[in-house]
C-alpha cells in the first residue's frame, strides 16, 4: 500500500533530470498526462472566492471566476468569466461579466454576454442586460430585462403571433364587442 | 421515538388541498394573443409588466419577441403600503412609474385594477395611458365578482391562448368589481380594441393607444 501511494504521489514532484534512458521514457509519459492533471488543478484553483467578511469599495477586475460572499460597493468587471454572488453577498455595484449567477443581493445594474441567472432567493434590483436571463422562482427582481442581441433581434423560435396572424382591428367600442364576446367565450 | 401515524395521514390528507389552492389554475385568454400581435409588429418593443417577476415570463417576452421587459411590481408595493399612511395610494400611483412618455409598447396589468379604490385606479390608468406609445397596448382583467379577500396572483403565459394564474400572496385584498363604464372612463385617452367575458368571470380589456393621438 505505501509503495502503491507513492507511485501515484509521485507525478505531483518536481521532474528530477537524469540521463537514464530506461527511465526518461516512462518519465516523459508521466510528463504527458501531468500538463492536463496541471490544468485541472490550475481551473479548480482558478475560482477565487471572497469571503463573508471581506468589504470592498472601488474597482474589482479579473481574468479568472469570481464568487464573493462578502460585500462589495463600486463596480466589477470579468468581461471572460463568470462571476457568482454567493448567498452571502451583498453588492451595491455595476456588474460585468460572462456570466452571472446570484444567489444573494445585488443593487445596481448587470450586463452579460452570456447569462444571467438569478436562483431562488436571489435579489436584483437594477437594469439586466443579456441576451439570456433565468429568473428562478421566488427570486425577487425589480427593473429592466434587455436580451435583444446587437445583431438584431433575440428571437428564437417562432413568434406566437406569426404562427397564427391576428392583426388587431382598429377601436371598437365594447358595446358593440358584446355579441362577439358571447361567441368567443370558450 | 415520538412517531404519530395519524399525523402522517393528517399530513398526507391536507397536502393535497393546500397543493391544490398554491398550484393555480390555467385558464384560456381571449385577449392576449392580440396584445402580442401587437408588440411583433413593433422594432424592440418596450413592455411593461404591472405584476411581480415571472421568470418564464421575463423568457417568454425577452428571448422569443425580443422584448425589452420593464418590471414594475404595483403588488408588492400594494401589500407594503402602511394602511394609516399620510398620502393615500392613489396619490402614490401618480408619480411612482417614473418613466418617459409615450416610451412603452405594451403593459400588462393583469388584475392589478381589482385591487384598487376608484380613486387609484383612475390615477394609474391616467399615468399608464400617458407612458403608452400612440398604438401602443394595455391588457388588463377585471373581475365580475368583488370579493372582501382575495389573495395576489402572479400570471405566467402558458402559451399565447392560455395563462396559468396562482395565488402568492399570505394575506388577501378587498378586491372590486368596477363597472365596464368605470372602467373604460378610467384610460380616457386610449380605445377598448378588444374585451371578453371569460367563464371564469374575468373580463379581459385590450385598450389601444390612437396613433394620432401622437
Amino acid at each position: 500500500m505505501w509503495k502503491r501511494d507513492e507511485a501515484v504521489r509521485q507525478p505531483a514532484q518536481p521532474a528530477v533530470p537524469t540521463n537514464d534512458v530506461a527511465a526518461a521514457a516512462p518519465a516523459a509519459a508521466a510528463q504527458a498526462v501531468r500538463p492536463a492533471d496541471t490544468m485541472k488543478s490550475q481551473n479548480a484553483r482558478d475560482v477565487v472566492n471572497i469571503g463573508k467578511s471581506v468589504v470592498i469599495k472601488g474597482e474589482l477586475n479579473g481574468s479568472e471566476d469570481l464568487t464573493i460572499e462578502g460585500h462589495v460597493e463600486g463596480r466589477i468587471e470579468l468581461r471572460d468569466h463568470v462571476l457568482t454572488i454567493g448567498p452571502n453577498g451583498k453588492i451595491k455595484a455595476e456588474l460585468f461579466a460572462k456570466s452571472v449567477v446570484v444567489l444573494g443581493e445585488v443593487i445596481g445594474n448587470v450586463s452579460a454576454s452570456e447569462k444571467v441567472d438569478i436562483r431562488e432567493n436571489g435579489s436584483v434590483e437594477g437594469d439586466i442586460t443579456s441576451p439570456r436571463v433565468a429568473i428562478a422562482e421566488g427570486a425577487h427582481f425589480r427593473g429592466s430585462v434587455d436580451m435583444a442581441n446587437k445583431g438584431g433581434k433575440a428571437a428564437a423560435g417562432p413568434r406566437p403571433a406569426e404562427s397564427k396572424p391576428q392583426p388587431v382591428t382598429g377601436p371598437q367600442p365594447v358595446a358593440q364587442q358584446q355579441p362577439q364576446q358571447a361567441q368567443k367565450v370558450g | 421515538m415520538l412517531w404519530d401515524p395519524r399525523g402522517k395521514e393528517r399530513s398526507e390528507a391536507a397536502a393535497p388541498a393546500a397543493a391544490l389552492a398554491d398550484a393555480g389554475q390555467t385558464f384560456p385568454t381571449k385577449a392576449l394573443r392580440k396584445f402580442l400581435a401587437s408588440l411583433t409588429l413593433r422594432d424592440s418593443p418596450v413592455l411593461m409588466d404591472l405584476g411581480p417577476v415571472v421568470g418564464p415570463n421575463v423568457t417568454f417576452f425577452g428571448e422569443r419577441l425580443g422584448c425589452k421587459i420593464i418590471l414594475e411590481d404595483l403588488f408588492g408595493d400594494l401589500e407594503r403600503y402602511p394602511k394609516n399612511a399620510e398620502t393615500p395610494f392613489s396619490q402614490y400611483l401618480k408619480t411612482r412609474l417614473k418613466h418617459e412618455e409615450a416610451s412603452v409598447d405594451g403593459i400588462l396589468c393583469w388584475n392589478f385594477f381589482d385591487f384598487l379604490d376608484l380613486a387609484s385606479a383612475q390615477a394609474l390608468a391616467a399615468s399608464l395611458t400617458k407612458l403608452l406609445r400612440p398604438d401602443g397596448a394595455v391588457l388588463a382583467f377585471f373581475t365580475t365578482v368583488g370579493v372582501p379577500d382575495s389573495r395576489f396572483s402572479k400570471y405566467s403565459i402558458v402559451d399565447e391562448d392560455s395563462v396559468k394564474q396562482r395565488p402568492y400572496s399570505s394575506s388577501g385584498k378587498k378586491q372590486t368589481a368596477f363597472q365596464n363604464r368605470d372602467i373604460i372612463r378610467m384610460f380616457e385617452g386610449l380605445k377598448v380594441a378588444e374585451s371578453f367575458l371569460l367563464k371564469t368571470n374575468v373580463r379581459e380589456f385590450l385598450f389601444r393607444k390612437p396613433a394620432q393621438s401622437a
